[in-house]
């Protein structure tokens, strides 16, 4: 949560997120422009575990930053993205990983447009098969019967 | 005395709105003109109490009266004037206050609103938003007052909070909150609606205006609180799917897709349910937003247990109010008749598949923010969803129906012919192309997201404006003629337009921002950094006093090749009273490119900074003013136009018995 409190409890729904300034400092950084790249990528998408809703590429926490260098030297020893990551999952859980990985806890959470798009479009498709039936749909023969005598009646007049 | 004043005004408030909400009820059900011609007077009389309460906490704070604990809490006598003002809302006491304020200044605007409604839908919505202010003066009274005393009274306050004293804090709460709140009104025509089983086209017209304002503050409330963001949290992001910022963006998806359903409802008598639910669906989001920020939820779910009387007061508003309405659609929309039957390609066609995208945008980022919270409180289990995910999601969703708006736009009504628009918006599909092409041809190796990006945004400026071109300039019309033809055209279609291209600009600013550059340097005086194509050369490093802090001033040069662009100052500051740093980020803009410049941590004589080159960002704020200026537009078409509320003027005959039309609702 950095040096700032929450704030977000202090306001009504001001889209404001938390704590300010600076995460990434110049000492932090790797010389090769690729693997630091990288390194931001990969921190972008891990939680600051004591902050809310911050990445530790923007958090000024000192764990954060701890864990911008771990990831910084893991890079430089050679690990793969992925390995980096897997690293950090193992310590910390998968609470670290901004983007949760498709598993059988999150089916709903990476679902939801799906099948709410999918329901949306199903519904929509039967609403308008059921509307257009009806606009066509024959007389009743108790109409038919009724349609009949009347034209019969103005046929004799 | 006057705080107590203030005090029992609120609690009169609450007595007249208990009135406010059973005796037009009562009216309605009896057919009583005398109960029903209540609901009025009722109104304004709440909002009187409420606007007095509010002035008092005002005065409470302008005069530094610490016997109060709130304006203790929250405020300093050293602290500049302006934000003696705003502090009145930058706390949770005051904000809830400036809450049911607005929300009975909506109810004030409708019971002034006399020729535009029919007594009884008038007397039926009032009743219900009377039973809003009910429930949330309740709740200030009871969990939040913001007039108890402190004795003895301290010396001096604790300051509010830093990063509010800004003159975003000024602005940005109310213009949110009246976009916020202004979907009350939507929702209180809505179960008046299902109240009297009576929905047609006149209910459509008399609620799109305020559909239509409270969507434009709460756009323009969105984006300044973006902008806030961008300029002080000083690390250049504007968006960051955070759960408070999703709170807001909810109710703003939904309210999008509810400003086009109500024009499928008035134009063709259809998607009544659909639009009925919309309306409710989008002032829950705003009460869900409420709840999740004020109950302390989005900390963590133990948070919320350890203090819940807030939380808890709320989730049951939450739930009387969603429950019950949702409970009343359900017993009362079967009766609703089901409007004209509609092809699939036509206007109304591509306004439902609109919908269809909006409504899944919606519930994707719903999911997302709440889905930690539900798994924490069923299994246990901690998973973070943040920026990567939604950006993931979000996207796929979004885009189709951003590439769809100009077709729909373009499309006739009750039958379309999607290859006669495709044809009219030809020009503005190759101009789009070409664009694209271009930009990826002098961008050779960059990011590919961008030029799509532009493309997009073009496409949808464009494809607004074709509207008016095919509209005015048929060929072989004469400039002059088109012009005035344009000039003739209805100011809901400009609305249309702007509202399109304004969406076009934020998407050209946000696909531009893969363009910035950010340069991370240890500085010293003399040393100097290129920053897009500009040089910024560090100047000096000076300290100095303000008000309420002190800080350190990091002076910079900003050069175009060897030309003097002037001084850019970017601050480090400590707020005294709380020993609470911030940064001021330093920001230099070009056109509608900017150069930010924020400063961190110092080291024996250089300091750490931050350039960043942002091209086009600021047309992504832009953007949102257009669109909000579109909304404005449209309010003012002559549909819905009205003289001023009906004290000014006589009742007068409505000419072919047509419904006058609902004010806008008075900013």
């Amino acid at each position: 949560m950095g040096s700032l409190p929450r704030i977000g409890l202090a306001l009504l729904l001001l889209a404001t997120p938390l704590a300010s300034a600076h995460a990434v400092q110049p000492d932090e950084i790797l010389r090769d422009p690729a693997m630091e790249r990288r390194a931001r990528d990969i921190s972008s998408g891990l939680r600051c575990l004591v902050c809310q809703n911050q990445s530790i590429d923007d958090s000024d926490a000192p764990l954060a930053k701890d864990l911008r260098v771990l990831v910084r030297e893991r890079l430089t020893s050679g690990d793969s993205d992925a390995q980096v990551r897997d690293f950090l999952v193992q310590r910390y859980g998968e609470f670290v990983l901004l983007k949760p990985p498709f598993s059988l806890h999150t089916v709903w959470l990476w679902l939801t447009p799906l099948a709410v798009f999918g329901a949306g479009a199903l519904g929509l498709a039967l609403t308008l098969r059921r509307r257009r039936t009806p606009a066509v749909a024959a007389l009743t023969p108790d109409e038919q019967a009724r349609l009949d005598a009347l034209l019969r009646e103005s046929g004799r007049a | 005395m006057l705080i107590e004043a203030g005090h029992f005004a609120l609690a009169l408030a609450l007595g007249l709105s208990v009135v406010q909400l059973v005796v037009p009820l009562w009216g309605t059900r009896t057919d009583d003109s005398v109960l029903i011609g209540v609901a009025g007077p009722a109104a304004l009389a709440v909002f009187t109490c409420i606007l007095f309460s509010f002035s008092v906490l005002t005065f409470a704070y302008a005069t530094s009266d610490f016997s109060v604990l709130n304006v203790v809490m929250n405020s300093h006598s050293t602290k500049p004037f302006i934000y003696k003002i705003s502090g009145v809302w930058g706390n949770h006491e005051g904000s809830m206050l400036l809450w049911v304020l607005i929300l009975a200044l909506f109810g004030a605007v409708v019971a002034l609103a006399r020729d535009a409604l029919p007594d009884r839908l008038r007397a039926n919505t009032l009743a219900v938003q009377g039973g809003i202010t009910v429930a949330f003066l309740l709740f200030l009274l009871a969990t939040s007052n913001p007039f108890a005393r402190v004795d003895p009274a301290p010396f001096e306050g604790q300051d509010l909070n830093p990063v509010l004293q800004d003159p975003g804090l000024a602005i940005h709460p109310p213009l949110l909150y009246i976009g916020y709140v202004g979907f009350s009104i939507t929702f209180a025509f809505a179960m008046a609606a299902l109240i009297d089983g009576r929905i047609d086209a006149v209910w459509a017209r008399a609620v799109r205006p305020w559909t239509l304002a409270a969507w434009a503050f709460l756009t323009l409330g969105i984006a300044m609180g973006s902008y806030w963001a961008y300029y002080e949290l000083g690390w250049g992001g504007w968006w960051f799917w955070d759960p408070v910022e999703n709170a807001s963006l909810m109710p703003w998806i939904a309210g999008t897709a509810l400003v086009h359903s109500t024009v499928v409802m008035e134009k063709r008598d259809a998607l009544k349910v659909w639009t009925i639910l919309l309306a409710i669906l989008t002032f829950s989001l705003s009460l869900l937003g409420t709840f999740l920020v004020r109950s302390g939820v989005l900390t963590s779910v133990h948070a919320f247990a350890v203090d819940p009387a807030r939380g808890v007061f709320i989730l049951g508003i939450l739930v009387v109010f969603i429950g019950g309405s949702l409970g009343l659609f359900a017993w009362r929309a079967p009766l609703l008749r089901q409007g004209g039957l509609f092809a699939p390609v036509s206007r109304e066609g591509a306004l439902v598949v609109n919908n269809l995208f909006l409504a899944t945008g919606c519930a994707t980022i719903f999911t997302g923010t709440l889905y930690p919270l539900a798994l924490e409180a069923l299994t246990g289990a901690k998973i973070s969803v943040g920026a990567p995910f939604f950006n993931t999601v979000f996207l796929p969703i979004i885009v189709p129906v951003l590439l769809l708006v100009p077709f729909g736009q373009m499309m006739a009504w009750k039958r379309g012919d999607f290859l006669g628009v495709a044809q009219r918006l030809a020009a503005a599909i190759g101009l789009s192309l070409l664009a694209v092409v271009g930009l990826l041809a002098v961008t050779r190796g960059g990011p590919v997201a961008a030029p799509l990006g532009i493309g997009l945004g073009l496409f949808l400026i464009l494809g607004a404006f074709q509207e008016i071109v095919s509209r005015a300039f048929a060929s072989g019309t004469s400039l002059g003629v088109g012009l005035k033809r344009a000039a003739g055209l209805p100011r809901s279609t400009w609305g249309t337009v702007l509202a399109h291209a304004g969406a076009g600009l934020t998407v050209i600013g946000i696909a531009a921002s893969a363009w910035s550059t950010e340069t991370i340097v240890s500085m010293r005086p003399g040393d100097r950094q290129a920053v897009g194509g500009y040089t910024a050369e560090l100047l000096s490093v000076t300290p100095r006093t303000g008000p309420n802090y002190r800080e350190d001033v990091i002076r910079f040069r900003i050069m175009d090749g060897t030309r003097d662009l002037g001084e850019l100052d970017t601050m480090k500051r400590l707020y005294v009273t709380r020993n609470m740093p911030t940064t001021e980020a330093g920001i230099m803009t070009r056109g509608v490119s900017q150069i930010y410049i924020s400063a961190g941590e110092e080291a024996n004589g250089t300091v750490g900074i931050r350039l960043f080159y942002k091209p086009l960002i600021l047309l992504i704020w832009l953007g949102a003013v257009v669109m909000a200026a579109g909304g404005a537009m449209s309010l003012t078409d002559r549909r819905f136009r009205v003289g001023a509320p009906a004290v000014a003027k006589r009742r007068r005959p409505e000419p072919q018995g047509q419904m006058a039309s609902v004010p806008a609702p008075a900013e």
